[in-house]
């Protein structure tokens, strides 16, 4: 048991790791496609040699950063198979068809369309070139799209039943899967997240150029783009996570419990704006679960619901199958210690189906089918030891979507600040306290990457012990390994994952800190 | 035959078809094993800038054939992949240095220099196609796991698939796999000198390919002749009308001959291969070699794949436990499921027509030292 559990460790902490370093590259990749596209599109229309030469700028961290995200992506694709291979069998019928799609419609759009970009500027015509370079961020949001709505059927499965005769998952409405509410609110969500880190990368180089004295034209050009990419975007992913909390509220009230390190929950519940947890409380304990906290009132209420007065039930409540509807009635969800005899229930019925399916007694087969499918909802629970296990880690979840929503909020504030910049440009360049927006924007970086992992933290830390939420936990997904040998390439991972990083950002750094950036505009340089 | 099995044998071609395209795709590689013979840096240059626009394409076709085995042959992703974990942990490895070695190789502050990255792309190089080659030929000649569904219910052991102790190495040891491996290393080799003979307008590289083209090939048609006859008289796993399986003699050779037109189409598909090999060594101005020999590859690894999975066959034999082999019928996804990618694979024609454009386009001019010096982005 031991060795099993040191294998599921090993096995989410080399998914966990392989999705971090995936995700510092794809936001970037998503964001500046955007903006560069824009920037192409205004070279195109006012042929002017300056934004030509911001526009390849900007293409050539745009190509650097692409490679290492498709070095990482390639891993996460094969990782499903290689260690989590019963997850594979259960759920590949429905989980492998948006990788199919991803790769057919999205992979080669973008990796064609990529090559047009950088080779084919006097290979092929400025339209043909600048419909490329659109493909490319097309390809890659649609790519994006795609592997979303994978990641959004693991947190709600919806559109298929089980088939006990092959012991998995089958699809029944692609529809469904692809236009689920959670598909739809994480693609949107995510994405223009991904927008808003671009804009705000673009403010962090223009911002250190600028501390530097040099290129005031081309972070003037570039703002002009950035900021506003960055102001659309959160604006919009501020929306869409709204949408988002909705969604998660409805379909995995654990998740938004333990967001909130709520236990109890009430009519009218507020939110905490700033709080420290009690590191010893657990469920069903009479500690308070917070050391500190300042919180807004009916404001979990109206995020979850758009109700103030709405019940928010807290993790005790899931538990015991408690929540009230908005006149104060007592609605009784199903138990967790129901839900675990409910799995084990379906345990038997499965065996005795695969017993029973080749002896010819169709009523008998279909009558056990129907009961299965009928309470399928409940069989991952047949796995756990305890109710409690179904608790995702509290802490970790908690502090991931504060800093979240702080760093957004302030997000919002600075982007804005930006565009001031680009429509009263003698500030960024007289302005005593410019200099300050300057180091501002160069902080803001590393922080929107934060801010950026944070919400994946939130969104797969929140959802555990879950691998498909409420049908499949970690322990039973993982391949027949042993820990020993996912230890081995965790660490290989990590290292290889680490050097080509640390050689990304010198890169990066140095193409930034070029000194000789003549096409640029170094006669502005002066100023 | 049911519009489910259909659908199966459909999914089996596609699969066939994205194999084909990588195996032919894998002259990147082949070329990047190649940057040992080159020291001047005008000429290594032209071979890296060279096939570092092409990395992308076997890359996708790669990533896109590991999802279609996924979507479609989810048994398989689960057994394969989990089991013959090092087999594919290092076919993985050997990619994930590919992807980033072109882009950063001569950038400012690539902090390792451009020896190192040239040094990964070697690697590539090699591994690559020799690791791919033993993942394939285990389809062949079957490998050590089983196949259980059931365990999904045993709360304390639930892996369904479950592999021998040495997880995909005992694949690379063995011989025939290995053999097949260097094969499919040979195989690119040769593609990649037939490449570059087209695509690089460089006297110097033009002879030098011509006479490693002499040498590769030199060695692939032996190693190919040689992994003919072992896969001809390889026993394979038949399955019957009830779903049991067996151990056959010469399966491989029976499906052949039950399978003719997929024996007239290996047979071509080698006449194809000769001829794109043999004319360019004989007409030192004949510059086109790559597209019957690639024509051909295409073609024979078709071949290959049919016979390894139609007629009955199980194209993953169990070496532990006959009746765990998994057969197009009983690892496939559901009949809905490959239905509706069905649908989504009639954008594939569309996808290639743009493909092929594209670079119709980009390599209507053969590549220079001059356009390299011109270009703005470069490896």
């Amino acid at each position: 048991m031991e060795e099993l559990t040191n294998v599921v460790d090993w096995s989410r902490a080399q998914f966990a790791l392989t999705a971090i370093y995936h995700w510092l590259f794809v936001p970037l990749t998503l964001g500046l496609g955007i903006i560069i596209a824009v920037m192409e599109t205004i070279y195109y229309r006012t042929r002017s040699e300056k934004w030509l030469a911001t526009t390849k700028f900007w293409m050539t961290i745009f190509g650097v950063n692409f490679a290492i995200g498709v070095a990482t992506g390639i891993i996460l694709e094969f990782e499903f198979g290689t260690n989590w291979s019963n997850y594979s069998w259960f759920v590949g019928d429905i989980f492998g068809a948006p990788l199919a799609v991803e790769g057919i419609l999205a992979f080669f759009m973008e990796s064609t369309f990529i090559a047009v970009m950088f080779f084919g500027w006097k290979k092929v015509s400025p339209k043909f070139h600048l419909a490329s370079t659109w493909l490319t961020a097309i390809g890659a949001s649609l790519s994006a799209l795609w592997i979303l709505v994978a990641n959004a059927w693991m947190q709600y499965p919806t559109g298929c039943e089980f088939n006990p005769a092959t012991m998995r998952n089958e699809m029944t409405s692609f529809a469904a899967v692809a236009l689920s509410p959670m598909a739809v609110s994480k693609f949107f969500h995510t994405v223009l997240s991904a927008w808003t880190l671009g804009g705000a990368f673009v403010c962090g180089v223009c911002g250190w150029m600028l501390l530097k004295k040099r290129n005031y034209d081309h972070c003037q050009r570039s703002l002009k783009v950035g900021a506003w990419v960055g102001v659309i975007g959160i604006v919009l992913t501020m929306i869409t996570g709204d949408t988002s909390a909705i969604t998660v509220a409805k379909y995995q009230p654990m998740k938004l419990a333990a967001m909130e390190g709520l236990y109890k929950g009430n009519h009218g519940q507020s939110i905490v704006a700033f709080g420290i947890l009690n590191p010893g409380k657990q469920p069903f304990d009479d500690k308070d679960p917070y050391l500190f906290d300042i919180s807004i009132p009916y404001g979990l209420s109206f995020l979850a619901t758009h109700d103030f007065k709405a019940f928010v039930p807290g993790i005790e409540d899931i538990i015991n199958g408690v929540t009230y509807d908005n006149e104060g009635n007592e609605i009784n969800t199903v138990p967790y210690a129901e839900r675990m005899k409910r799995g084990h229930q379906l345990q038997e019925m499965m065996a005795q189906y695969s017993a029973v399916m080749n002896g010819g007694n169709t009523m008998l087969t279909d009558s056990l089918k129907a009961a299965i499918n009928a309470d399928f909802k409940h069989f991952g629970y047949a796995y756990l030891d305890k109710p409690e296990e179904a608790v995702p880690n509290v802490p970790l979840t908690f502090y991931t979507f504060h800093f979240m929503v702080t760093v957004g909020g302030y997000l919002l504030l600075f982007l804005l600040l930006a565009l001031l910049f680009v429509y009263k440009p003698q500030i960024l360049n007289q302005a005593k306290w410019a200099r300050w927006w300057y180091i501002l924007a160069i902080i803001t970086m590393p922080l929107t990457y934060l801010c950026s992992a944070s919400g994946w933290v939130v969104a797969e830390v929140g959802r555990q012990p879950w691998t498909i939420q409420d049908l499949m936990p970690n322990k039973v997904a993982i391949s027949d390994l042993s820990a020993g040998y996912v230890q081995t390439t965790f660490w290989i991972f990590a290292v290889v994952f680490t050097a080509l990083l640390i050689a990304d950002v010198s890169i990066i750094c140095k193409q930034i800190s070029k000194k000789s950036l003549t096409d640029l505009d170094i006669d502005n340089d002066k100023k | 035959m049911t519009t489910y099995n259909l659908l199966q044998n459909y999914w089996w071609f596609i699969m066939s078809v994205l194999g084909a395209l990588l195996v032919f795709l894998l002259m990147v590689q082949g070329g990047q094993s190649m940057l040992i013979h080159y020291a001047k840096p005008d000429k290594r240059a032209l071979l890296i800038n060279s096939m570092g626009r092409k990395w992308e394409l076997t890359y996708t076709t790669l990533v896109t054939f590991g999802g279609a085995f996924f979507a479609s042959f989810p048994l398989f992703y689960s057994t394969s992949f989990g089991g013959a974990y090092w087999l594919w942990m290092l076919i993985l490895f050997s990619f994930v240095i590919q992807a980033i070695s072109y882009e950063y190789r001569s950038k400012p502050g690539n902090i390792y220099g451009s020896r190192f990255y040239d040094t990964l792309l070697l690697v590539n190089g090699i591994v690559g196609p020799v690791l791919l080659g033993v993942a394939v030929a285990t389809m062949f000649f079957g490998a050590e796991f089983t196949v259980t569904k059931s365990n999904i219910l045993n709360v304390q052991a639930a892996t369904i698939s479950q592999w021998g102790p040495h997880h995909g190495l005992e694949a690379i040891a063995n011989w025939r796999c290995l053999l097949f491996g260097v094969m499919v290393f040979f195989l690119a080799r040769t593609l990649a000198s037939l490449y570059f003979i087209n695509n690089i307008d460089d006297d110097e590289v033009n002879a030098s390919q011509r006479h490693l083209l002499l040498v590769n090939a030199g060695v692939f048609v032996p190693l190919f002749i040689a992994v003919v006859v072992v896969i001809l008289t390889a026993s394979g796993v038949a399955v019957d009308d009830s779903g049991n399986a067996q151990w056959v003699p010469y399966k491989y050779l029976m499906n052949y001959l039950s399978m003719w037109w997929a024996l007239v189409i290996l047979l071509a598909g080698v006449v194809l291969v000769l001829l794109g090999i043999g004319k360019s060594l004989i007409k030192a101005d004949y510059r086109r070699g790559i597209w019957p020999a690639g024509i051909g590859t295409v073609l024979v690894v078709l071949t290959l794949f049919w016979v390894v999975g139609y007629n009955n066959t199980a194209y993953l034999p169990s070496l532990l436990d006959v009746q765990s082999s998994l057969t197009l019928r009983n690892s496939s996804s559901s009949e809905f499921t490959l239905k509706v990618m069905s649908v989504v694979s009639i954008l594939v024609p569309f996808v290639v027509a743009y493909i092929a454009y594209c670079w119709y386009k980009m390599d209507r001019r053969r590549l220079t030292t001059r356009e390299l010096d011109d270009t703005d982005h470069k490896y």
